[in-house]
């Protein structure tokens, strides 16, 4: 079986965030990239179906140098092949872009499954999964807090508001992975200096057959203007003992905030 | 030419979601910069009846896809349906709450229709006849404003944030029947989790407990609480992680995001994956020991004290509150 995990290069989740000079992006200076946490469960869930029904595991990821350390990671890990989508039409790429990008390296590879996360952290879309399953024509199962898959059909859950949803579908399909799926392993010292020596594949836009397709004037939605968020009011602190406070924080809560 | 606002609204099990009402609420009050009407669209099975209360909140028309295949939902199912009506209806703009169900799917009817997709707007910044969709990215830490491209964009609205209006009036209910296609993949069965009776990331108001609750035995603390202020209950990831509570309640950067009027955060530090899940919130409350916790930094009101000795005296006095009132 043929298993492709998409995996998004992200900023530290603890990295200091500021604004760029031009208001479009964030600093990236000083910052360090890592594995976006859900892309963790979606390896993770790669791995294990693979050592369940055999095959072959392919990660991919689509952006500048930031992915080389992120797709060694995912080889240490356990994946058997890396596939870096590198070209300078991919920058500031929206989420549909982004989608026919990574399309445009599934489609033909016989894929019969696809993990990603349920959110790229930072950019925090939760959109390029769905995406994808449409572009591809795959069925889709996204937020995954469960997952079985027996070569041909699967059974997926995802938690919504207030209830559980269990689903089942046919191969092949996007599975998007939301944290409870699983316990992500960690790469062993032995992993880590297996994934140095491996090479990594670099597929540029040409060699996509997305040249002029993507980014640029096909941008459909692009950050006009990128600020801090509003400064909250100085906070006040409540004293007395805890009757004073109480009472205190009730009568505030009711005549200031006007919450009660 | 596309025009006017189409507006996704959400029902299951017959229940409209107050989340679509809102986003439907704001429609109405950017049908105007934007030009064209307001209309809505129903997906289900049996959903007719609830088409003609939507006029209330702006919608002049209502597109119901009524078909017993769409009784449960199922992703390719609702994008075929949703897709055709966004056909029908040549909006410039689809609409829908930012719920599980919507970030299933919308993302997938609009790469059907090649459009632009941006989710969790919390505001909108008008540029002519163009919405510029406001959002938070990296978890709050920034908010982006976005220029949309093309005849059709897809928004999805953050629940809680948008305030409900009854300014409309009446809605021309239109049915839009389908052949539904079989899908690849369906929902076979939706099983009630046990939780709060109050839909977390819709609650207006949520009390969160984190490691300083010191056990899950002291869960029923804060659910008295909860109960005396008909809010929802949360927890930090610390807790979840414990094994003290289930992670549907965890709030954070890998839990539900929400933004009710009031958060009151119970023996929780404030770290900044926390932070993420809640800071949107208008009015914040942190109960910690200790001074100097990172909480206080994002709290309107903040009580230095022990949360169990705190919230049962804040239980009571809520509770007499209400007896006044
Ligand atoms: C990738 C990633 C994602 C994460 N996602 C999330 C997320 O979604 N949600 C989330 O919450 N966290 C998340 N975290 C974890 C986060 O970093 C914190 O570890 C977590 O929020 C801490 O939970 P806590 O505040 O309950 O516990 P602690 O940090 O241990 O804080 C407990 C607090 O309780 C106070 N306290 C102790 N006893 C009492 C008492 N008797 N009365 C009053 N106060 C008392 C203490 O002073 C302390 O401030 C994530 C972390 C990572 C790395
Ligand atoms: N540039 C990228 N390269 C590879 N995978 C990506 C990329 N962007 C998004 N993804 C995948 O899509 C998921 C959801 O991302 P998003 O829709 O941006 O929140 C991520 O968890 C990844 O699995």
């Amino acid at each position: 079986m043929k298993i492709a995990v998409c995996v998004k290069a992200v900023p530290d989740t603890e990295a200091k965030i500021a604004i760029a000079d031009g208001k479009k992006n964030i600093d990236f200076a000083g910052v360090r990239f890592v594995t976006s946490p859900y892309d963790e469960f979606a390896i993770e869930e790669a791995l294990k179906l693979k050592e369940k029904l055999g095959g072959d595991t392919t990660v991919i990821s689509m952006g500048g140098a930031e992915c080389t350390d992120v797709l060694r990671d995912s080889l240490a890990r356990g994946i058997d092949n890396a596939v870096h989508l590198n070209d300078a039409d991919f920058a500031g790429l929206d989420t549909l872009s982004t989608a026919k990008v990574l399309a445009s390296a599934i489609k033909d590879g016989g894929y019969e499954i696809v993990f990603m996360g349920q959110q790229g952290v930072g950019g925090d879309n939760s959109q390029v999964p769905s995406m994808l399953a449409e572009l591809l024509g795959f069925a889709q199962a996204t937020m995954a807090v469960k997952f079985e898959c027996d070569g041909t059909t699967f059974k997926a859950e995802r938690e919504i508001e207030g209830a559980h949803e269990f689903i089942e579908g046919s191969l092949p399909a996007v599975i998007s992975a939301q944290k409870g799926l699983n316990e992500p392993r960690y790469p062993g010292i032995k992993g880590v200096m297996a994934a140095r020596r491996k090479e990594i594949a670099v597929k540029d836009a040409a060699a996509l057959g997305v040249k002029g397709q993507v980014g640029g004037a096909n941008l459909k939605a692009t950050i006009k203007e990128m600020a801090l968020p509003p400064e909250r009011p100085q906070g006040r602190k409540i004293e007395g003992d805890s009757d004073a406070q109480v009472s205190e924080l009730v009568k505030l809560l009711r005549s200031e905030a006007h919450v009660l | 030419m596309s025009q006017g606002i189409l507006v996704f609204v959400e029902q299951r099990g017959g229940q409209v979601r107050k989340a679509s009402l809102e986003a439907l609420s704001e429609a109405h009050r950017r049908a105007a910069a934007v030009g064209g009407d307001v209309s809505a669209v129903l997906i289900g099975s049996g959903v007719k009846g609830l088409a003609a209360q939507l006029g209330k909140f702006g919608a002049k028309k209502v597109l119901v896809v009524d078909n017993a295949a769409l009784e449960n939902y199922s992703t390719e199912t609702f994008t075929q349906a949703l897709t055709e009506a966004v056909k029908k209806v040549s909006p410039k703009y689809v609409f829908a709450a930012c719920t599980s169900m919507a970030k299933d799917f919308i993302p997938r009817a609009a790469a059907r229709l090649d459009a632009a997709c941006v989710s969790d707007a919390m505001d909108f910044v008008t540029e002519g006849a163009n919405l510029c969709p406001v959002r938070p990215m990296y978890s709050g830490k920034t908010f982006g404003t976005y220029s949309l491209s093309g005849d059709l964009s897809f928004i999805t609205l953050r629940p809680n944030v948008f305030a409900l209006s009854e300014a409309g009036g009446d809605a021309a209910v239109e049915d839009l029947s389908l052949e539904i296609s079989a899908p690849k993949a369906k929902v076979v069965a939706v099983h009630a989790a046990e939780g709060n009776k109050v839909e977390l990331s819709e609650a207006a108001i949520v009390v969160s407990g984190g490691r300083g609750i010191k056990g899950p035995e002291n869960w029923p603390v804060l659910q008295g609480l909860c109960d005396a202020l008909g809010a929802a209950l949360g927890a930090s990831r610390a807790v979840v992680d414990a094994g003290w509570i289930d992670h549907q309640f965890q709030v954070g950067q890998t839990g539900k995001t929400v933004s009710p009027q009031l958060y009151i955060a119970c023996g929780i530090s404030g770290a900044i994956q926390h932070l993420a899940g809640m800071s949107s919130s208008k009015v914040i409350v942190a109960i910690n020991k200790d001074p100097e916790a990172p909480i206080f930094k994002h709290a309107t009101y903040g009580i230095v004290g022990d949360v169990l000795e705190v919230v049962p005296k804040l239980t009571d006095a809520v509770r007499k509150l209400h007896e006044h009132n």
